[in-house]
């Protein structure tokens, strides 16, 4: 059992406040997974930088002789475990090399123009509060409650998981077939960093994503290629999606408002959000792709 | 009239007030506020009573009900009235998955649509949607009826035993051992009382219906088999 929210916002009035109402909904998702929590939001994004999310020990230093190697400064912004690195798009490559030879028990568990990501070990609440999601602005987020099955409870373990620039998936349920969707992708380019059924779903997204699908193409092709239970949420820079496996083994609910399009693996999630009795409440149907854009 | 509010009373306090309540209880009408899909709400009642639940219930409302009526007035989580073996249970929102599983009798009514896996199992319960029902609902259902005045997802009636299913609209694709089965005088009369039961108006005729049961030609339903067991 896992938990899961996601917040699409269409009403920009609402961007500073979508920390908090993704922090309470998380909060509620506790009970189904109390393991560890971890969530990511696109939130605002600067011409020709990228940010890179890092996690890890001794992250004080890090943009200071990043910026020495790079030869310009560069912007941190720390939350507990993890900080937001700022860097010219162009030295991402550099950025990465320098981290890996020095640095290498620092991990980039995200990268985009506009994707921050966080997660921990622990209850939702206090992860949410470690990295005071309830200050974040955004456009959109996506939330995870984990309860371990398929690997340990670590903070790799947890969700959500990012394969790709500004991509990033949460996961319920478990994937039967991921050790040999996982050697089929390697060779392709997509890169591992967990032993996780979830992280596989991920990279298999980003490579029908790479090869030039659209966020719902690739979706409609993973009915074909996993084998498993998953209720999936997916964020992309500007995308926001939900499928649900062929028999709808996992749950989910729906809310949709002029200002808002909601996830929940229960109602109970979204019981906070404004206007929520007014909304058109819904499951999403078993192997339907459900895809929201911004424009 | 009592009146829980879940705001400030726990949930545990609620069931425990209503399970505490005799056959010949003065305390017959009871109103929930602030339920906010909270689970098991009014689960394992046992006595004539009415529970109104003001707004959205979680999962397993009024599970394994005797007796009672409960009336949800949002939406019901998964497994409303599961395994309920008799009394009333009106969800006047959109049901989720497996409503009425397993259930041994009583009514169950649903106002708005139900999801995947409406009757699963059902064993003697009759269930009316007013609205459509979802994917794999009846599957192995063995007694009782279900009634859908819209339509019914992919593979309705799997594996289906002795359950009679009733859809006015489309059925998207019947399960294995699952067929349309003629509409006879006593379908009829019993659809024309179950709809009446229901509140459903009688500008809707049993007439639109068609019915659909079991071909009883799996495995376990054939005569040479028998002496495997």
């Amino acid at each position: 059992m896992c938990g899961i929210v996601g917040l699409f916002l269409k009403d920009r009035a609402l961007e500073p406040k979508l920390g908090e109402l993704l922090a309470g909904m998380l909060e509620v998702m506790t009970d189904r997974g109390p393991d560890s929590a971890g969530f990511a939001v696109y939130g605002t994004g600067e011409a020709g930088r990228i940010k890179l999310t890092i996690r890890g020990n001794d992250l004080d230093d890090v943009a200071a002789k990043l910026g020495v190697t790079l030869g310009q400064p560069i912007q941190a912004a720390p939350h507990d475990t993890h900080s937001v690195l700022s860097i010219p798009a162009e030295s991402e490559l550099a950025a990465r090399a320098w981290l890996a030879e020095h640095r290498p028990g620092i991990a980039i568990i995200g990268a985009g123009k506009r994707i921050e990501l966080y997660k921990e070990v622990g209850l939702p609440a206090d992860v949410s509060t470690r990295f005071d999601l309830a200050r974040m602005s955004g456009t959109h987020g996506i939330g995870h409650t984990r309860m371990a099955t398929e690997s340990a409870v670590t903070t790799d373990g947890a969700h959500p998981f990012s394969t790709g620039a500004d991509q990033c998936l949460v996961h319920n349920g478990s994937l039967s077939n991921h050790a040999s969707l996982r050697r089929m992708l390697e060779p392709k380019g997509i890169s591992f960093t967990t032993d996780n059924d979830s992280e596989v779903a991920a990279g298999y997204l980003s490579w029908k994503l790479q090869d030039g699908a659209t966020l719902a193409e690739a979706l409609e092709d993973s009915l074909n290629d996993l084998d498993g239970f998953f209720t999936f949420v997916v964020g992309t820079e500007s995308g926001f999606a939900v499928l649900r496996d062929p028999i709808s083994c996992k749950p989910a609910v729906m809310a949709e408002t002029d200002q808002y399009v909601a996830f929940g693996s229960e109602y109970r999630a979204l019981v906070g959000l404004p206007g929520i009795e007014k909304a058109r409440m819904f499951e999403p149907e078993p192997a339907r792709v459900y895809v929201w854009e911004r424009n | 009239m009592p009146v829980v509010d879940l705001a400030s009373s726990t949930r545990r306090e609620l069931n425990g007030a209503l399970h505490a309540l005799g056959a010949n209880t003065n305390e017959k009408h009871w109103r929930v506020e602030n339920p906010q899909g909270q689970h098991a709400l009014a689960a394992g009642l046992d006595a004539p009573i009415t529970v109104e639940i003001a707004g959205h219930a979680g999962y397993y409302c009024a599970g394994m009900n005797k007796q009672a009526t409960v009336v949800v007035e949002g939406n019901a989580g998964v497994g409303v009235a599961e395994n309920m073996m008799s009394g009333t249970v009106h969800v006047k929102g959109d049901a989720s998955q497996s409503a009425g599983a397993t259930a041994h009798g009583g009514l169950l009514v649903i106002d708005g649509n139900a999801s995947a896996r409406c009757g699963i199992s059902m064993k003697g319960v009759d269930i009316v949607v007013k609205g459509s029902i979802g994917p794999m609902s009846a599957f192995m259902a063995q007694s009782g009826n279900l009634v859908v005045l819209g339509d019914a997802g992919d593979a309705l009636g799997d594996s289906i035993y002795e359950a009679r299913l009733f859809v006015r609209g489309e059925v998207k694709g019947l399960g294995a051992d699952c067929i349309e089965k003629e509409m006879r005088s006593e379908h009829v009369e019993g659809l024309k009382a179950l709809l009446h039961a229901a509140g459903v108006p009688d500008s809707v005729k049993p007439e639109e219906f068609k019915r659909y049961g079991s071909a009883r030609q799996l495995y376990n339903f054939h005569v040479d088999n028998a002496g495997a067991y």
